[in-house]
Order: C-alpha cells, then sequence, then structure tokens
C-alpha cells in the first residue's frame, strides 16, 4: 500500500517538474524520446526504498524524501560564488571544466591549447547536434535502476570528451560540480570519457559547494569508454555541502590490455550514492577501484560497484576504506560476477571498517556470482574501532586524543589510498582526507 | 621539590589490587633502579605514572614537580616531560617512524608554547640522534616498530627519549631483547641524558645492566610494594640471593 501512495506522491510531484523542465532540457527527436521513456521507467518506480534490495541500506524515500525542483541556469552573482570555490579545489595544470549548477560554465572552465586530436563539447550541444552514435553512447546507462533513468530523462548539461587513438594526455582533466547557491534545487549531469586505443587520460571529478550553498541534490552520471591498451587513471572527490545529496552514477567498460585505475573520496554530502558499473569487454585487462569514506554527524555514504568479468584474462582489485564517527553510516556493496567465458579471471575484494562511536555503522555486502571454473576469486571484510593500545602509546608521545586518532586513520585509509598509482593523484586524495580530519580536530 | 612523588599508591585492575601502598620519591639527578620478580607489579607502576586507562587508582597520589600527576591526560604527562621506555612498544602499521617522531615532538612542543619544528630541522636533529645511538637512517622510513626485531624495537624507544628530552625516563625492561653490543650502545645513551635535572628509574631484572648505568638507588618490588632500598649493591646481594627472602616479607 505504502508503495502505492508514495509512488502517487512522489510521482505526480515530479510528473509535474518534468512537464516544466522539459522545455529547458537538451535534444529533440530520438533524444527527447529516449527521455521520455526513462522518465516513464523512474515513475513506475519512484524513488528506491529499502525492500528494493540492491537499495536495502539506502532508502531514498526515507533519506531524500522528495526531488528538488530543476536548479535555474546559474547568474552573474551564482558564477560569482562558484568561482570563488572553484579557486580552493582547482588542481594545479589540469584542463578544467565546471559545471555550476548543473550547467557548464565556460568562464570559470580553463581549457587552453588543448592537444590535436582532443575534442571536448558540452552536453547540451552533443544532445542538440551530436551524431547518433555517440547520442546513444550517452544513454548507454541502464534505466532499470531508477536514479539512472531520472539521470537520462532530466540530463540538462555535462561534458562530453573524446580522445583519439594514440594521444596520451599530459595535463589532467577536471570536472568541477559546483553547488552555487542557498535555494534548494537539484542538477542533473551527465558526462562521457571516451579514450580511443593506445591512449590515455587522467581525470579528476570534484564535488563542491560554493559558501552559503545548503540542501540541493547532485544528480550525476558518468559514461566511460576506454580503448584497447588504453590507461584512465581517475579520482572522485565527494566533498558537497553538508546538507547535500550526491546521487552519482558511472558505467565504464574497457577494451583489451586496458587499464583503469580509480579512487574515490567522500568526506561531504549528507546523503551519497556512487553507483558504478564496470564491464570488461577485452581481455588481458586490470580494473583497481579503491574508495575512502570519511562520515561523521548524520553522513551516509553509498558505493556500490558491479564488477562484471565478461571476458578471460582479466583482474580486478578493489579495495575499500570506511572511516564512520558520530552516527555516520557507510554503506559498501560489491557485486563480482564472472561470466561463464571469463576464465583466468583474477579479482579481488577487500573492505574495512573503522568506526569511531558506538552510533556509528558500517555495512558491507559482497556478492561473488562465479559461473567459470578456472578463477582466482575472493573477497574479506572487517569492522573494529581504533586499537586501544596503539591510541595510548602515541598519547604517552605526547598527541591529542584526536591527534593520535588522526594518525591511525591515516594509516588505515592509507592503504587505499596508496593504491592511486598517479602520484599528483593521491597527493590529492591524501589532501582530502586531510581537510576531513583537519575539520574534526 | 621532588621531581616525582609516588605515594602510599594502590592500584586496582578490574577486581584485583596489584599495587598496594606504594612509595617512591624521586629527586632531579637521581638514577633509581627497581627490581623484582615477574608480576611484581613493575609495568603496573610504569603505565600508572604515564596515564594508560584501565588502571583505578584507589588510595594515594603521584605528583610531578608537586603537580597532581593523576589529573593530567597521558599527552600533558608527555609534555611536562614524563617518558616512558615501554617493555613492550607495539607496531603501528602505515605510519612512518620519522613522521610519528616528528608529529610527537612538534605535538609536544605546542603544548610548552615551543616553536613548530619543520622538516628539515626535524631531520637534522633526528639523524644526529640517530647516528650517536647507531640507528640505521632505515628504520626512520618504516612503519613504527613495524618488522622491527626486539633489540630494534628497545632502540627506538632510546631513539624517543633522546629525541624529547624528558625530566622523568622510565625505562620498563630496555634490556630485555637486547644484544651485548646493543645493550652497551642503549645504555651510553641513556648515561649521555643523565644530567642534574633528569632523573631516571630503571626497570630491571639483571645486575648487568646496572654495570653501565650505575644507579643511585636500587628498590626492590615485591606483590605490589617496594620491600627494601638501598644503595647499587643491593642489586649484587640480590643477584647472588635471588628475591625469596622477601616473599615473606611483601
Ligand atoms: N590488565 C590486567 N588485568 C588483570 N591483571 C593484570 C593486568 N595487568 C597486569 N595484571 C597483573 O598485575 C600483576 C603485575 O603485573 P606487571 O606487568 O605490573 O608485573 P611486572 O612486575 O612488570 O612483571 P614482569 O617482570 O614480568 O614484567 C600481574 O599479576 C599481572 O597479571
Ligand atoms: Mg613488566
Amino acid at each position: 500500500m505504502n508503495l502505492v501512495l508514495a509512488k502517487n506522491e512522489t510521482g505526480r510531484a515530479l510528473s509535474d517538474s518534468f512537464a516544466i523542465a522539459r522545455g529547458r532540457l537538451p535534444g529533440a527527436g530520438k533524444v527527447a524520446e529516449a527521455r521520455s521513456v526513462a522518465f516513464e521507467a523512474y515513475e513506475r518506480a519512484g524513488l528506491p526504498h529499502r525492500r528494493i534490495e540492491d537499495w536495502k541500506y539506502t532508502d531514498l524515500r526515507a533519506l531524500m524524501r522528495e526531488l528538488l525542483p530543476l536548479a535555474p541556469a546559474p547568474d552573474a552573482a551564482a558564477l560569482t560564488r562558484a568561482a570563488t570555490a572553484v579557486k580552493l579545489q582547482a588542481v594545479k595544470g589540469a584542463r578544467r571544466l565546471v559545471l555550476v549548477d548543473g550547467v557548464f560554465a565556460p568562464k570559470l572552465s580553463e581549457l587552453g591549447g588543448l592537444e590535436n586530436g582532443v575534442t571536448v563539447r558540452t552536453l547540451q550541444e552533443v544532445l542538440e547536434a551530436g551524431d547518433a552514435a555517440l547520442q546513444t553512447q550517452l544513454f548507454t546507462p541502464d534505466d532499470t535502476n531508477p536514479m539512472v533513468a531520472l539521470n537520462s530523462a532530466m540530463m540538462t548539461d555535462g561534458v562530453v570528451i573524446e580522445i583519439a587513438n594514440g594521444i596520451v594526455l599530459k595535463q589532467p582533466l577536471q570536472i568541477i560540480h559546483v553547488a552555487s547557491g542557498p535555494v534548494p534545487a537539484a542538477m542533473f549531469t551527465r558526462s562521457l570519457l571516451r579514450l580511443g586505443k593506445d591512449a590515455g587520460a587522467t581525470l579528476v571529478e570534484s564535488y563542491i559547494a560554493a559558501d552559503g550553498a545548503k540542501i540541493y541534490q547532485a544528480h550525476d552520471s558518468l559514461v566511460l569508454a576506454i580503448g584497447d591498451n588504453s590507461r584512465l587513471d581517475h579520482v572522485r572527490l565527494v566533498e558537497d555541502g553538508r546538507e547535500a545529496f550526491n546521487i552519482s552514477s558511472a558505467v565504464v567498460t574497457l577494451g583489451a590490455h586496458a587499464h583503469f585505475n580509480t579512487f574515490g573520496l567522500t568526506s561531504g554530502a549528507a546523503v551519497s550514492r556512487y553507483q558504478a558499473t564496470i564491464a570488461f569487454a577485452g581481455e588481458h585487462s586490470r580494473v583497481e577501484t579503491n574508495g575512502v569514506n570519511l562520515l561523521n554527524g548524520r553522513q551516509h555514504a553509498d558505493t556500490t560497484l558491479l564488477m562484471d568479468h565478461a571476458v578471460p584474462h582479466c583482474a580486478s582489485r578493489e579495495v575499500f576504506r570506511a572511516v564512520a564517527d558520530d552516527r555516520g553510516h557507510s554503506v559498501f556493496q560489491g557485486r563480482i560476477i564472472v561470466r561463464p567465458d571469463a576464465q583466468k579471471t583474477d579479482a579481488k575484494m577487500m573492505t574495512r571498517a573503522l568506526l569511531l562511536s558506538d552510533d556509528a555503522e558500517a555495512d558491507n555486502k559482497p556478492e561473488l556470482e562465479i559461473f567459470a571454473d578456472d578463477v582466482t576469486c575472493g573477497h574479506g571484510a572487517t569492522t573494529g574501532a581504533l586499537d586501544e593500545s596503539l591510541l595510548f602509546y602515541l598519547r604517552a608521545r605526547g598527541l591529542s586524543e584526536k591527534e593520535a586518532q588522526a594518525l591511525l586513520i591515516q594509516a588505515f585509509v592509507g592503504e587505499a589510498i596508496e593504491s592511486i598509482v598517479n602520484d599528483h593523484l593521491r597527493e590529492l586524495a591524501i589532501a582530502a582526507a586531510q581537510r576531513w580530519l583537519e575539520a574534526r580536530a | 621539590m621532588s621531581l616525582l612523588e609516588v605515594k602510599n599508591l594502590k592500584v586496582r585492575v578490574e577486581d584485583n589490587e596489584i599495587l598496594h601502598g606504594l612509595t617512591l620519591t624521586v629527586n632531579p639527578g637521581e638514577v633509581h633502579a627497581i627490581m623484582g620478580p615477574n608480576g611484581s607489579g613493575k609495568s603496573t607502576l610504569s603505565h600508572v605514572i604515564a596515564g594508560k586507562p584501565g588502571y583505578d587508582v584507589t588510595d594515594g597520589e603521584i605528583l610531578f614537580r608537586g603537580e597532581d600527576l593523576l589529573e593530567m591526560e597521558p599527552d600533558e604527562r608527555a609534555a611536562k616531560g614524563v617518558f616512558l621506555a615501554f617493555q613492550y612498544p607495539v607496531e603501528i602499521p602505515g605510519v612512518t617512524t620519522w613522521n610519528f617522531l616528528h608529529t610527537a615532538l612538534n605535538a609536544q612542543r605546542k603544548a610548552r608554547g615551543e616553536s613548530q619544528l619543520s622538516s628539515p630541522e626535524f631531520l637534522k636533529k633526528v639523524r644526529e640522534v640517530a647516528k650517536s645511538l647507531n640507528i640505521p637512517q632505515d628504520m626512520l622510513k618504516r612503519g613504527v616498530n613495524v618488522g622491527f626485531s626486539g633489540g630494534e624495537k628497545k632502540r627506538n624507544e632510546i631513539l624517543q627519549m633522546a629525541l624529547f628530552e624528558p625530566a622523568v625516563c622510565i625505562l620498563d625492561e630496555m634490556d630485555s631483547g637486547l644484544d651485548i653490543d646493543a645493550l652497551r650502545i642503549a645504555a651510553d645513551g641513556v648515561n649521555a641524558l643523565r644530567s642534574p635535572e633528569r632523573a631516571m628509574v630503571v626497570i630491571t631484572h639483571y645486575q648487568r645492566l646496572l654495570n653501565y648505568i650505575i644507579p643511585d638507588f636500587v628498590h626492590v618490588m615485591s606483590k605490589g610494594r617496594v620491600v627494601k632500598s638501598g644503595g647499587k649493591d643491593l642489586a649484587l646481594e640480590l643477584e647472588a640471593s635471588g628475591y625469596t627472602q622477601f616473599e615473606d616479607a611483601a
């Protein structure tokens, strides 16, 4: 009964907002059709709730309750506030692509001197005037997931980056999502990065809020296609405002002999969910996906990964560390599928949670579905508190309780951070963890 | 004023009283040796002085330069100059020794209102100290005590003592696990720190250490009390006769 009721309530409100927003959403013809189909898919399901297995720890009906109206395009004042926030988070030497309230902001972006063979366009441009193949690729995320469907229906802007065969970018690309202001609003973005063969790139995604931003919802999704023999280094830093919602999805495909090293750190947002599907489409490829949640207050952060080994001779490593203080709640759901053809798969997953208070919580749900017989797969999980004898040793040497905890927390998350191959990205992650530790000191 | 005064200290762990009214007075410049059978409460005393949680002080007091030490947090005690070289130093994976030492030294300096040492300043200092104790630089890059041999862990404790320059050093069995050469180097390190302002409390089972670090006083602990005190010759007596004579006295 509840289900129907909730669906009607949230459904109606959203139908209205979809109808209102429609005029602003880019793309006609096939794109508009795809949006309608996606919207219907969302409307049938409504906000996911705990009785849907995949969402049992992250009940958006309880946590999020409603969808906020679509954010208006940023005005000059919003851009000024965003610019200040961007300055603090901009990665030195990176190409910067800034999305303010879900809309690409050329003035805040920095794209000078792009290599030949690299094109960067906005999602809006591509949905309105891009070729059909690219548009189709933009709709690859799976709309059976209601939050993906919603994103497909409502996506307003984002960036579309294509890197041609043989091009290795020297400078990192950074996509910065900024929420600019105090008016409660939702933004819907989708970005795509396509690496051809023998190519390489480094991508940083940062989610931040300008000073004074309060409740907002960032709905994002990312499509990554990594060609044969190509490599992508990727870091996501979720440092949204403390009242924010961040619901992000990613779909990643790897060709043969490809390498994807990805790391996510969530220390911001009231409620966040990152759901990623990583699929091996070519042999001899490798993925390291690592993450850290640093939570306190009443923060809730969910990482849900699906590692899809469809072809033989691929390797995947998942290392995840959660630190939860106060009433923080960390969720890690890791599913590994090894399909019948995927012999010689080597897949491992290790999660560890550190609870700093009695009310903190960490849920871990590993799922291994193995349909091939000649594989190495494993997973492990631990949950515990800080070791009292280590804390005392540090305190006996002059560290305050918070300082001693900070050193042990750094060591605990260090294991995940160390697996970031790119030095520059690793330093970014360390700095983000440091910001969290300093804020609690 | 005495540097450290332990008066009639009674300590319980869970439901067992382990120290039954222990008294010890340490003045600046003095070296005290504490000897006594296994389980007599030597480490318990050192832990209570350093502020380890889990001990219930039911009676008595500990004064440091006249201040109530039991009222202070462990880090406050460290900053004021109380140092315990642990009998069993812990391993801290993921925290490099040199980062730990730098953080600790700066934390103590901050608490005392002194300036912070920059990385180069700290490196210079720690290198000098490590060299004097024959500690290879490599050890500083490794996780704190991780994979260190028993002797290396002990040397790391002495290194910290030399670096922090405390006022009272309590050395809990610093000689256990050290080979003869390492023992001499560590003892030289301790002796180099002897000064008219600084006091040492050396807990040991073996008279041999006291040939290197010559004590002003020797105390015998048994069953949670000091049962006999004397000069350095008391250690020689103990070596000859053992502790059985004190079992009844306690
Ligand atoms: N946490 C604890 N719980 C229960 N009993 C304890 C605890 N800690 C110490 N004790 C007991 O207190 C007594 C004194 O222990 P302590 O470690 O202080 O002895 P010690 O003199 O240092 O011995 P050793 O020479 O073997 O190092 C022992 O009987 C020990 O079992
Ligand atoms: Mg002992």
